[in-house]
C-alpha cells in the first residue's frame, strides 16, 4: 500500500471515529472524509477485493435483495464486504470497504456485495469495475430528488453501455420493461429473471403505474398480465419488441404462494434444476427480490442447492418487514415494521396487509425530511383504498401526519377510527395502550388461561420514520426487551 | 353530513367531470385532486360523473362542468401536446368560452399556455387558453414546498381588494419557467416558493375559469377550501351554498402543508 493512501485511511478513520463521538452517524461520515482525500478510494479499495465485486440497484428492495444474495453467498462459504445498514451513496460505500481494510492494507473479504442508490450507480461502477450488475425495478420514487423515471434509465443504460459497466454480468428483471431493454441495448452476456404465474395477474394496472410506453418507438404496450407496478407480461404492438423469452430469461418463479404477512412460496426453475423455496418474508415484492438474489447467484455460478439454502435463511432486512415484540405496561404486544416509502412499494405492503384477515390496528407514520421526499404527494398514488373497513384503529404520525390521515379518510376508513399525533414516541404509546377488548374465545388464549395475546400493531413508516421508531425501540430497549427477528 | 342549506341545491344535481389523459398525465399524484372533487360531492349529496378523454378521443365542450389536466413526464407530455391540438383544442375552447371550469396542473398548466419550449429545437404547441408561454431553462428545476396567495372573487393578484385573500399551499417541481403576457393575470402571489418562474413573484394563471398552476402535492387535499370553490364555480353557484363539512382533519394538513412551505 502506498504511505499516501495509508495516511488518508488513518485520518477518515479519525473522522469516522470524531463523528461518531459527536452523536452522528458513522455509516457514511468516514466514508465521505476519505473520497474529499482520495477520490478514486472506491477504486482503490476495490481493487483489493480478490473476487472482486457485484452491485445491486433498484427502487425497492435494494437492502433485502443484498441482504438475500450475502445469505446465498455466505452460504457458498465467501466472505463477503458489504454495506448491509443500507448506506448506498458513495460515501456509505468507501465507508464500507474503509472498514473491511486491515492496518497492513490488505481487505478483510474476497468478494464486494454493494447495494448502490439509483443516481449514484454509474459514478460507484466506473470506479468499482464491478463483475455484475443486478437491476431489479425502477419505480415512480421521490420525483423531487430524482427527477423523471425516463431520465434514470438512460442514465443507467448509457452506465451499462460504456466504460467499466460494458464488462460487467447483466442480471436484469425481464418483467419490468424500462429494464429488459437496457439489455437490448448492450452487447454482451444478459440474464433475465421473471415470474411466471397466471394466478397472480391484477385486473389492470395500478394507478402509480409509469412505464407505459416502449423505450424504443414510443407506442404504448400491451400487458398480458400486470403482476406488481408495471412489472409483468409486455409486448409493443408497434415495434415486436416484448419480454425477454428463453434462453436469456433463464431464472424463473412460477406457482407462487403469499401466507399472509409472514411468508411466500414459490417454485424456482434455473438452468441448474428446479427447486421449492420457502421464504420467511412475506409478499410479492419479496418474491421478486428472491428471484434477483438467486438469477445474481446464479449468474455467479452459485449452485442451486446453495441458493435455496440462502434463500430459505433470509431473514428481514434493517427495518423491513421486520418483527419487534414491545414490553408495554399493559403487557406485551408484538410490532411490525413495514416500510412505505412511494406508491408501488406501499401497494405491495398494503396488498400484502390485505392477506392478512380481520381489522387492523396501524400506525401510519409519514415523514417529509429529504431522505424521505419533501414531496408528499405519492401516498395519494399509493391504494390505501386497500384498507378500507379493514381498519380496527389508525394512529396516524409525523411531520406530515395529518396529510396522511387526510388521504387515508378520503381512501374511505372512517374518520372516528383516525388519531392523530404528530409526536412519534406519544403516538407509538398511544397506538400500542390501545387494544381490542379481546372476550373470551376471541384471541389466542394460552390453554393455561392467561391473557390472550393482542392482535399486533402494523408500523408503516416511511424511511427516516422507520429510523427514528428503531431508535426509539433501541432506547427502550433495556426496559422494553426487544426482539428482532424477521415475521415468524 | 347533509344539512338544511343542502336542499339549496336543486335536486339531483351532478357535477360532470372530464379528466384529460388520467393514465398519462398523472405524475403527482393527479388522482388526488379527483378524489377529493369526488368525496366532497358524495359527501354532500352531489351526484359526481366522471369520464376520462384519452389519445385520439375527441372533447365534448358541451358534456362536463369541469376538466382537468395533470403533469407527465416529458415524453407523456409531447403526446398529450400533439393530440390536445388534434382532438380537444375545438372542445376546450368551447367549454372555457360557456364558463366551465378548467383546471391545469404543472405539465397540464404548461399545455394550458401558448407554447412549451422543451430546447433550442424543440417546441410543443399549446391549447392557448392562457396566454402564457414556458421554456425549459438551463438552471436547476424549481422544487419545493409553495404557498401562494389568490383572490379567487376578486382581482387576482391584488389581495384585499374586493375579495377575501385566501392561501393555497402545495409543491413545486418544475423545469420550466412560464412567463405570462401583460394581458394574463396570474393565479396568486408567491408567499413562499418560486412560482412561474423564480423571479416575477407569481404564480399560475387565471382566465374566467380557467386556471393553471404549479402547485401539486396534490393541491386540492392540501386545500379543500379551493376543492370547493371549484366545485360551486363548476356548478354555477355560490359556495356558500355547498352544505359545510366536518373538516378537521383537512385544516390541519393545510396549516402543516402551509408550515412546510414556512408560513
Amino acid at each position: 500500500m502506498s504511505t499516501g493512501l495509508a495516511a488518508k485511511l488513518t485520518l477518515a478513520r479519525a473522522v469516522g471515529a470524531l463523528s461518531r463521538l459527536r452523536g452522528g452517524s458513522a455509516t457514511s461520515a468516514p466514508g465521505k472524509a476519505l473520497l474529499r482525500l482520495e477520490p478514486n478510494a472506491i477504486g482503490e479499495l476495490g481493487a483489493r477485493l480478490e473476487r472482486g465485486s457485484v452491485v445491486i440497484s433498484a427502487t425497492n428492495g435494494k437492502t433485502t435483495t443484498a441482504a438475500m444474495a450475502a445469505s446465498i453467498l455466505t452460504a457458498e462459504g465467501l466472505a463477503l464486504v458489504h454495506n448491509r445498514a443500507g448506506a448506498n451513496m458513495a460515501g456509505g460505500i468507501a465507508s464500507t470497504l474503509l472498514q473491511a481494510t486491515r492496518p497492513h492494507g490488505a481487505i478483510a473479504g474476497e468478494l464486494g456485495l454493494f447495494e448502490v442508490d439509483e443516481l449514484w450507480l454509474d459514478r460507484v461502477v466506473t470506479q468499482l469495475h464491478p463483475r455484475a450488475i443486478l437491476l431489479g425495478n425502477l419505480f415512480r420514487d421521490q420525483l423531487d430528488r430524482y427527477g423523471e423515471l425516463d431520465t434514470i434509465a438512460d442514465r443507467w443504460a448509457a452506465t451499462v453501455r460504456e466504460g467499466s459497466g460494458r464488462a460487467a454480468r447483466l442480471v436484469l428483471n425481464a418483467d419490468d420493461p424500462l429494464l429488459a431493454d437496457l439489455g437490448r441495448e448492450r452487447d454482451g452476456e444478459v440474464l433475465y429473471f421473471g415470474v411466471e404465474d397466471d394466478s397472480l395477474a391484477l385486473a389492470g394496472m395500478a394507478h402509480a403505474a409509469d412505464a407505459k410506453h416502449c423505450r424504443n418507438c414510443g407506442a404504448l404496450y400491451v400487458f398480458d398480465a400486470v403482476y406488481l407496478g408495471h412489472l409483468g407480461h409486455y409486448r409493443c404492438p408497434a415495434c415486436g419488441r416484448a419480454r425477454p423469452t428463453a434462453p436469456e430469461l433463464s431464472v424463473i418463479a412460477t406457482d407462487v404462494r403469499l401466507e399472509g404477512v409472514k411468508a411466500a412460496r414459490f417454485t424456482l426453475r434455473t438452468p441448474a434444476g428446479t427447486a421449492e423455496i420457502a421464504l420467511a418474508l412475506p409478499g410479492l415484492y419479496n418474491v421478486y427480490n428472491a428471484l434477483a438474489a438467486a438469477a445474481l447467484a446464479t449468474a455467479l455460478e452459485v449452485p442451486l442447492e446453495r441458493i435455496v439454502a440462502g434463500l430459505q435463511d433470509a431473514r428481514a432486512a434493517f427495518g423491513r418487514a421486520e418483527s419487534v415484540t414491545i414490553g408495554d405496561p399493559c403487557g406485551p404486544r408484538e410490532l411490525r415494521i413495514l416500510l412505505v416509502k412511494n406508491p408501488v412499494g406501499a401497494n405491495e405492503v398494503l396488498r400484502t396487509l390485505a392477506l392478512e384477515p380481520g381489522e387492523h390496528d396501524l400506525l401510519g407514520i409519514l415523514n417529509d425530511n429529504i431522505a424521505d421526499g419533501r414531496d408528499v404527494s405519492w401516498i395519494w398514488d399509493a391504494d390505501f383504498e386497500l384498507l378500507a373497513g379493514r381498519v380496527r384503529r389508525v394512529m396516524c404520525a409525523g411531520t406530515r401526519a395529518a396529510e396522511l390521515a387526510v388521504r387515508l379518510k378520503y381512501a374511505g376508513i372512517e374518520p372516528a377510527l383516525i388519531s392523530v399525533q404528530p409526536a412519534l414516541a406519544a403516538a407509538l404509546g398511544a397506538a400500542l395502550a390501545d387494544r381490542p377488548e379481546t372476550p373470551a374465545g376471541k384471541g389466542t388464549a394460552s390453554t393455561d388461561g392467561a391473557t390472550p395475546e393482542p392482535p399486533p400493531l402494523y408500523a408503516l413508516p416511511t424511511y427516516t420514520a422507520m429510523l427514528a421508531l428503531r431508535g426509539l425501540l433501541a432506547d427502550g430497549r433495556s426496559s422494553v426487551g426487544e426482539e428482532r427477528s424477521a415475521l415468524p | 353530513v347533509s344539512s338544511a342549506r343542502a336542499s339549496a341545491l336543486p335536486p339531483g344535481r351532478t357535477l360532470r367531470i372530464c379528466a384529460l389523459y388520467p393514465d398519462l398525465m398523472n405524475i403527482y399524484a393527479d388522482r388526488g385532486n379527483l378524489l377529493v372533487l369526488e368525496r366532497r360531492c358524495a359527501w354532500r349529496g352531489i351526484a359526481f360523473e366522471l369520464t376520462a378523454c384519452g389519445l385520439g378521443e375527441s372533447l365534448d365542450g358541451d358534456a362536463h362542468d369541469f376538466y382537468y389536466l395533470g403533469g407527465g413526464q416529458d415524453r407523456d407530455q409531447r403526446l398529450c401536446a400533439e393530440d390536445l391540438m388534434r382532438f380537444k383544442h375545438t372542445g376546450l375552447h368551447a367549454a372555457a368560452a360557456r364558463g366551465a371550469v378548467v383546471l391545469g396542473v404543472c405539465g397540464g398548466y404548461q399545455l394550458l399556455g401558448r407554447s412549451y419550449e422543451l430546447g433550442p429545437d424543440e417546441e410543443l404547441p399549446g391549447v392557448g387558453l392562457l396566454d402564457v408561454s414556458t421554456v425549459r431553462a438551463d438552471g436547476p428545476r424549481l422544487i419545493g414546498n409553495v404557498a401562494i396567495e389568490v383572490c379567487v372573487d376578486g382581482p387576482a393578484d391584488k389581495a384585499g381588494e374586493g375579495g377575501q385573500a385566501r392561501v393555497l399551499a402545495g409543491f413545486e417541481n418544475h423545469g420550466g419557467r412560464t412567463q405570462l403576457s401583460s394581458e394574463q393575470r396570474s393565479l396568486g402571489r408567491v408567499l413562499k416558493g418560486r412560482g412561474n418562474d423564480g423571479q416575477s413573484g407569481f404564480e399560475g394563471a387565471r382566465s374566467g375559469n380557467v386556471i393553471g398552476t404549479y402547485l401539486h402535492g396534490p393541491l386540492l387535499p392540501k386545500n379543500v377550501w379551493f376543492a370547493d370553490w371549484l366545485v360551486a364555480t363548476a356548478l354555477g353557484i355560490a359556495t356558500a351554498e355547498l352544505a359545510p363539512l366536518e373538516d378537521s382533519l383537512e385544516t390541519q394538513a393545510h396549516r402543516d402543508a402551509r408550515r412546510a412551505a414556512g408560513i
